[in-house]
């Protein structure tokens, strides 16, 4: 029987394997940020033990950074205290770290496949269950806690169990304004979101293989959302053309042997998945979501369906939404547009595209943060900024920012934010905040008519997306 | 880590299905950079209302239900990472959490800080939520060995699944660290063949 593209890049990563239990699973690339670290550098220097590989580790501060001011040092002193001590850990243990400020900064799952360190048939980890995103590459990459942090660091390992395999596979033409993160929402919308727990999920037809490394570093990111540890995309032309020329990219000979590599990762054609799921592209609509998990999604055109069960009416409530009403022109004062799932360079194009000429909405308070510091200097570069000014929408420095409002980015309670991010929980985006998940399309419309608006009414706005 | 045998004791019924790492340690809690003292905040806003004041509808709130067993309910522990999460709840007192479903991250970082997940039927689920909150006093026994959770003095019981490796680790009070430190030799051979 043939392998998977997952089965092929986990096996080459077994160490050992221990009867009747887990396996001994080697990291490549174990990525690092300031929140889900420090105990995990407490606990080695607890137990004196060394960190085994610090050049495979590479540190950025992104979630508990300011989005404004970054050369100023940093207000709230608990922040400073957790951004200093990342800072302390990473030059005790040699470990590279791009800290606030430095040209290679932002958030850990857009910084690092920018500059080629993630590439395909790796295994990659990093204290954050959006670490999927990388395996937009081909690479077995997901989210660890904290101890498991500190193992990584004493033993460049993990003792894990091998998940079972999934595929979601979407064939044909998407239509337009129809962007990945609709995509991804709609799947997830269709299987829940708990459909993937205990397996790691395949990425497969037509749709993704089309798509650009952003658009699939979306859909990879949101796996998490539906339960799965991970996604993966098996890599291609569009793949290799990402990563050539990346700053710690193979170079010369070295990346054609990798890519002869990369070559071989793709699942074979009878390799057996556990679950399959199939969708039909012309099937999806731009989406948002209505409720307090990533699952609660419909086509922006449908209303919200009409369920009975105590946890479903829980969400409406704190939603303040009614079952079977419509979204559309809902009053909306708050838009955001950033985070580890769109704040890529091409979700700005996509947002700027659409708001060139346009002026944003008096009641709107837009925030575009950026994913990194390279893509704020693209977006300057590309003359982006400037179509941002002058519609009114304030462009951030980059970080998490309203992700998950660690920082001073909140939305105030009650209100609603349609948000770029992957996740609605109660008050994610601040204490009562009400948040509706949808595309930098969406987003974008949404902060121009300061409501929820249909946007495959506007054909001609679509067709220029 | 702490060993875990067995334990008895009253529950508490969080019956509220997708409970998130959100709900269970808000984001604005996690710049500490100790596992000190998240107990205090854990579910802080299902606790507490805006204005600091105590929510006395929320369960963990009610005197009438006390014990270190946390009966939640399905697919608990969904969304990030964060290992705060398992410290909060480990740190407010519980050793055991119950439901019919557990997301993958939690349940690794509940075993890697000795709280046990103990995943049961969605109908044994139902039924303790009843019985303890029909009857605070309830108690319920959970032993790691046998792989069983029953209500005390009583015929209910269902077993449950546990890695056999976590289950030994558990017992024994051992993590992974030590186990994979311990493997260091086989780890440096593997980087020296590795064939990608
Ligand atoms: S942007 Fe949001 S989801 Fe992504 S790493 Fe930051 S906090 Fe996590």
């Amino acid at each position: 029987m043939g392998k998977t593209l997952f089965d092929k890049v986990w096996d080459a990563h077994v160490v050992d394997s221990i009867a009747n239990g887990p396996q001994i699973l080697y990291i490549d690339k174990h990525l690092i940020h300031e929140v889900t670290s420090p105990q995990a550098f407490n606990e080695l220097k607890a137990r004196n033990i060394p960190v085994f590989r610090p050049d495979q580790i590479v540190a950025t501060a992104d979630h508990n950074t300011p989005t404004q001011n970054q050369h100023l040092p940093v207000k709230d002193e608990l922040s400073r205290k957790q951004l200093a001590q990342l800072s302390e850990n990473c030059k005790t243990n040699h470990i590279t770290l791009y800290e606030l400020g430095h040209k290679y900064n932002g958030i850990v799952h857009v910084m690092a496949p920018e500059l080629g360190i993630t590439q395909p048939g790796m295994t990659m980890v990093c204290g954050d269950s959006h670490t999927s995103t990388h395996g937009a590459f081909g690479t077995i990459a997901f989210g660890i806690g904290t101890s498991q942090v500190a193992q990584v660091f004493a033993s460049q390992c993990l003792l894990l169990t091998k998940p079972k395999s999934l595929r979601v596979t979407v064939n044909g033409k998407l239509k337009n304004g129809v962007l990945p993160k609709d995509v991804i929402l709609y799947i997830i919308s269709k299987l829940g979101t708990n459909s993937g727990t205990g397996y790691f999920c395949e990425y497969a037809g037509d749709v993704f293989e089309n798509m650009s490394m952003e658009g699939r570093m979306t859909v990879c990111n949101m796996s998490i959302e539906m339960g799965a540890r991970g996604g993966m995309i098996a890599p291609d032309e569009t793949t290799y053309d990402y990563i050539k020329g990346r700053e710690f990219a193979p170079k010369g000979s070295e990346f054609d042997k990798k890519v002869a590599y990369w070559k071989t990762l793709a699942t074979d054609i009878d390799a057996q998945f556990d679950k399959e799921y199939v969708f039909d592209a012309e099937d999806i609509e731009p989406m948002i979501t209505y409720g307090t998990n990533p699952g609660m999604g419909i086509k922006i055109s449908e209303s919200i369906p009409e369920e009975t069960d105590a946890s479903f009416k829980k969400s409406l409530d704190y939603m303040n939404f009614q079952a079977g009403e419509s979204l559309i022109n809902k009053p909306i004062n708050y838009v955001f547009i950033g985070s580890c799932t769109n704040s890529r360079i091409e979700d700005f194009r996509v947002a700027a595209s659409y708001i060139k000429g346009k002026q944003k909405a008096d009641n709107v308070t837009a925030w575009l943060v950026p994913g990194s510091k390279q893509v704020e200097a693209q977006i300057i570069d590309e003359g982006l900024k400037a179509i941002f000014d002058a519609a009114g929408f304030e462009l951030r420095q980059p970080g998490c920012s309203a992700c998950l409002a660690m920082n001073d980015d909140k939305i105030p309670k009650g209100e609603y934010c349609v948000s770029t991010s992957n996740r609605n929980f109660e008050g994610r985006q601040g204490q009562g905040s009400r948040t509706i998940l949808a595309s930098p399309l969406v987003a974008a419309a949404t902060a121009v008519a300061g409501k929820i608006i249909d946007v495959t009414q506007t054909i001609d706005v679509l067709e220029a997306v | 880590m702490e060993q875990f045998k067995t334990l008895t004791s009253t529950a508490i019924p969080l019956d509220i299905a997708n409970v998130d790492t959100d709900q269970i340690i808000p984001a604005r809690f996690l710049k500490a950079t100790d596992r000190k003292g998240f107990g205090d905040h854990v579910f802080k806003d299902w606790r507490f209302h805006n204005d600091g004041s105590v929510n006395t509808d929320f369960v963990l709130n009610n005197p009438k239900f006390t014990g270190s067993i946390l009966i939640a309910g399905d697919n608990f522990g969904c969304g990030s990472s964060r290992e705060h999460a398992a410290w909060a709840i480990t740190d407010y007192g519980f050793k055991v959490v119950v439901s019919s479903f557990f997301a993958d991250i939690f349940k690794g970082n509940a075993l890697n800080n000795g709280l046990l997940p103990v995943q049961v039927s969605e109908d044994f689920l139902k039924q303790v939520l009843q019985l303890v909150k029909q009857n605070p006093e309830t108690e319920l026994e959970v032993h790691l060995e046998n792989q069983t959770i029953s209500v005390k003095n009583s015929e209910i019981t269902e077993t449950f699944e546990i890695d056999a490796y976590k289950k030994t680790c558990m017992i024994n009070g051992y993590d992974d660290i030590d186990y994979l430190v311990n493997n260091k030799k086989l780890i440096e051979a593997f980087e020296a063949q590795k064939t990608y």
